[in-house]
């Protein structure tokens, strides 16, 4: 296991409402040295950016109640340097330009994703 | 000019056996003639029936043959016969004819009995007239001649006519007033001739058991028949009584030569090759006729019956009808008779009826064109609207099939995305925590299990990301394409079968290809299609080879061939018409190429077709590399109003 550095001491948060897919790709990037803090419900990161600030936010793009899109627009009222990178389950090229031009400059990836690819875009998003 | 001369001879010799044979089929007139029409209706069976080449009936009829007479509808029910345009050609032409040609029929039929009948009652009536003007002129002829006789017989005693040179003074004189007197002759009452003057030497003949004087003792007045005597002259006697006293009278006898008679009929007119004549009441002719005999022979018709008045009657005859006007010709036994030719006089009219049967046929042949042609286009232009109709239809049911599918497989894919996303990650944390285990990072069936899972997700992922690629666009979405990575990804789905058929695949994109400007989904559609129709073509071991290659004037050639059955030339202009399909129940809807053809224009270029029978078949999709803007125009509202869906995570 190879530890990795992507922004400095940068703090992580992982929001999907699919627990055993968020608690294990937290488990993983824990593994690799990076923090990170994960939630199952949109109301729950809400309530952790209410408490502080993150670097970076992992979104799921459909969640109940609120989407990823419409988590980013609030966690970003908040926290106006945040960055975000989206997740989906729809996997096509076509959702995935739309995607990615809907969210703005935010990042996108397809589930399921590689572990190594979201790492990459991390370190594309921090700037290192 | 002598070729052409040889090629419309050919021609209309098929073209009259080929309408025979159609009128055979379209009214059946017996069941025997009906079940002919079946093996008929074949191509081959036309041929062999007709007696002739393929190349010569097939290039005629070819460009005759409107484009709906071999389209067969596959409808059921009440409703089967609304697409069966050659049925609807049929009723509209039997109708339209009916229409147009049964009342002009009628109205010929009509005037041509109506004229004839007219024409025929006019003749008789001429006739008619003739045969009485003629009948008085006889009459007055004999009563003219009688009443001389009569005037003679009151104004000269029996003394003076008996005395010598009296009688030969009158008969100088009857001679130079009316003609035709040949001699004069007194007999007494004991029948014995008292006078005579004339060119023999009757003087003292004894007459008193001859026929004619009984008669004229009875009835006082006698008109002979005509006859030869000893001079064998035709000629005739008038014979008229002078009673003086009680018991004594005398005679006074004329013989008049036949001649004067028949110079009565000379001057007369008498149309349609007549003739006119006498007879006696046993059909022995008194004057010479030109058609029934000479004089004294028996006539060759039949006596009429006697009738008081002019008759007019047709007798059948062995050069035609005739038409016969006779009259009885009072106190004697003459029967003046006048014939004439029918047909001769009705030739006048013949000849006007043949002018309008001549233009009741024109007209007709007219008006078969016209109705043909007409039906033709109508129906013609119906079918092509239908096709049109049920084209756009089809389109979008199509449309919206492919919508569902792009639904459905959104759907799908992210319900399989997700929990392969925690499949993904648990494996992943697994093998990660064995990894930093060493008893097990150092068991290589250990990770080659749990590489193996990750493997599969990655190939279900796979999966599900080319079903979403799939899913129907909206609208055009123009965009730079990777031609080569476009047919090796739709050549993916084709994959499985290719290999489980022995199917060989060449793919062949030239390298310098560069990147062009179109829509992928619509390419991957139309390219999915082709291969396809390649597949469906070929036997299991066939070869399936797609190029590409760059034209000039910027564009691109893509050839997609096969080694199947081929298309036959009398089909391949029609491949790419809406429901034509040689699959039909067998699975094809006969679309499939229709709208392949629809998508290549939609995306400005065009698809063409070379087969041959037994060899293949090669599709060429020509794509312009940069396609118009307004092709691109679709684009922000497709991608607008896909946006909601395809975002939402």
């Amino acid at each position: 296991m190879k530890r990795v550095t992507v922004g400095g001491e940068m703090k992580i948060l992982l929001v999907d409402d699919e627990v055993e897919f968020v608690s294990a790709l937290a488990e993983r990037l824990t593994l690799r040295g990076i923090d990170v803090e994960w939630v199952s419900r949109p109301e729950d990161a809400i309530s952790r950016v209410e408490q502080r600030c993150y670097d970076l936010a992992v979104l799921d793009v459909k969640m109940p109640r609120l989407s990823g899109i419409g988590l980013k627009v609030i966690l970003q009222k908040k926290c106006p340097d945040m960055k975000f990178i989206f997740l989906t389950g729809h996997g096509s090229e076509e959702s995935y330009e739309a995607g990615t031009a809907e969210a703005g400059s935010a990042y996108y990836l397809m589930k399921p994703l590689k572990l190594n690819d979201l790492i990459r875009k991390i370190g594309e998003v921090m700037g290192s | 000019m002598v070729i052409w001369r040889q090629f419309f001879k050919e021609q209309g010799t098929v073209l009259r056996k080929y309408i025979f044979l159609e009128i055979i089929c379209f009214f059946p007139v017996s069941p025997e003639s009906a079940l002919t029409c079946a093996p008929a209706r074949d191509r081959c069976c036309y041929r062999n029936f007709l007696g002739i080449e393929k190349s010569s009936a097939m290039t005629f009829f070819t460009h005759l043959k409107p484009k709906f007479w071999e389209y067969v509808g596959t409808g059921s029910g009440p409703g089967r016969y609304m697409f069966n345009f050659r049925r609807i050609w049929k009723l509209t032409v039997l109708v339209t004819l009916g229409a147009a040609l049964v009342p002009l029929s009628v109205m010929t039929l009509l005037d041509y009995r109506v004229s004839r009948d007219a024409t025929l009652s006019e003749i008789r009536m001429r006739t008619a007239q003739l045969t009485s003007n003629t009948k008085r002129n006889v009459s007055y002829f004999l009563i003219e001649r009688k009443a001389a006789l009569d005037f003679i017989n009151h104004n000269d005693p029996l003394e003076s006519l008996t005395a010598p040179g009296t009688l030969s003074t009158i008969l100088q004189s009857l001679q130079k007033s009316f003609g035709g007197f040949v001699d004069l002759g007194i007999i007494d009452h004991r029948g014995v001739q008292a006078a005579y003057v004339g060119p023999y030497d009757l003087l003292g003949e004894d007459y008193s058991d001859a026929d004619w004087f009984k008669q004229v003792n009875l009835k006082g007045i006698f008109v002979s028949d005509v006859f030869g005597g000893i001079r064998n002259v035709p000629h005739m006697v008038i014979a008229v009584k002078h009673v003086v006293s009680a018991d004594r009278y005398y005679v006074l006898r004329a013989t008049l030569d036949a001649v004067s008679i028949n110079e009565l009929f000379s001057g007369l007119e008498v149309g349609g090759n007549g003739d006119v004549f006498l007879i006696n009441r046993e059909g022995i002719l008194q004057t010479p006729s030109r058609q029934f005999g000479q004089v004294l022979e028996k006539m060759s018709l039949p006596v009429p019956e006697y009738a008081e008045k002019s008759e007019v009657k047709v007798l059948p005859s062995g050069t035609g009808d005739l038409i016969m006007g006779y009259a009885y010709i009072p106190e004697t036994s003459f029967i003046l008779v006048i014939t004439k030719h029918k047909d001769l006089l009705m030739e006048s009219w013949n000849q006007s009826r043949m002018q309008l049967i001549a233009l009741l046929i024109i007209s007709t042949v007219l008006i078969l064109l016209v109705v043909l042609g007409g039906t033709t286009f109508l129906v013609n232009q119906i079918y092509l609207a239908d096709g049109r109709r049920l084209m756009t239809m089809h389109q979008t049911e199509y449309s919206n099939k492919m919508a569902s599918i792009g639904r459905l497989s959104a759907g799908v894919a992210h319900e399989i995305n997700n929990p392969l996303a925690v499949i993904n990650e648990k494996a992943g944390l697994v093998k990660d925590l064995f990894s930093l285990t060493d008893k097990y990072s150092q068991d290589p069936k250990l990770m080659s299990l749990i590489d193996s899972v990750l493997s599969s997700v990655d190939r279900c992922a796979e999966i599900t990301r080319r079903l979403l690629n799939f899913a129907r666009r909206s609208g055009t979405r123009l965009q730079y394409i990777d031609l080569a990575a476009v047919v090796t990804e739709v050549f993916d789905f084709m994959g499985k079968e290719a290999e489980y058929r022995c199917i060989g695949i060449e793919i062949d994109v030239a390298e310098d290809l560069p990147r062009f400007r179109s829509d992928i989904g619509r390419l991957q559609e139309i390219l999915l299609n082709l291969f396809t129709n390649a597949f469906s073509a070929m036997d299991d071991g066939g070869k399936m080879t797609i190029t590409a290659r760059l034209r000039k004037r910027q564009q691109i050639d893509v050839r997609v061939s096969d080694t199947g059955h081929g298309i036959p030339q009398s089909d391949i202009g029609r491949v790419f018409e809406p429901f034509f399909s040689t699959k039909i129940g067998k699975g094809g809807t006969g679309l499939g190429l229709s709208i392949t053809y629809g998508l290549a224009q939609e995306l400005g270029g065009d698809i063409r077709v070379k087969s041959k029978v037994g060899e293949g078949t090669t599709f060429i999709v020509t794509l312009p590399m940069n396609p118009p803007e307004t092709m691109g125009g679709q684009n922000e509202k497709g991608d607008c109003g896909r946006g909601d869906e395809d975002t939402s995570g």
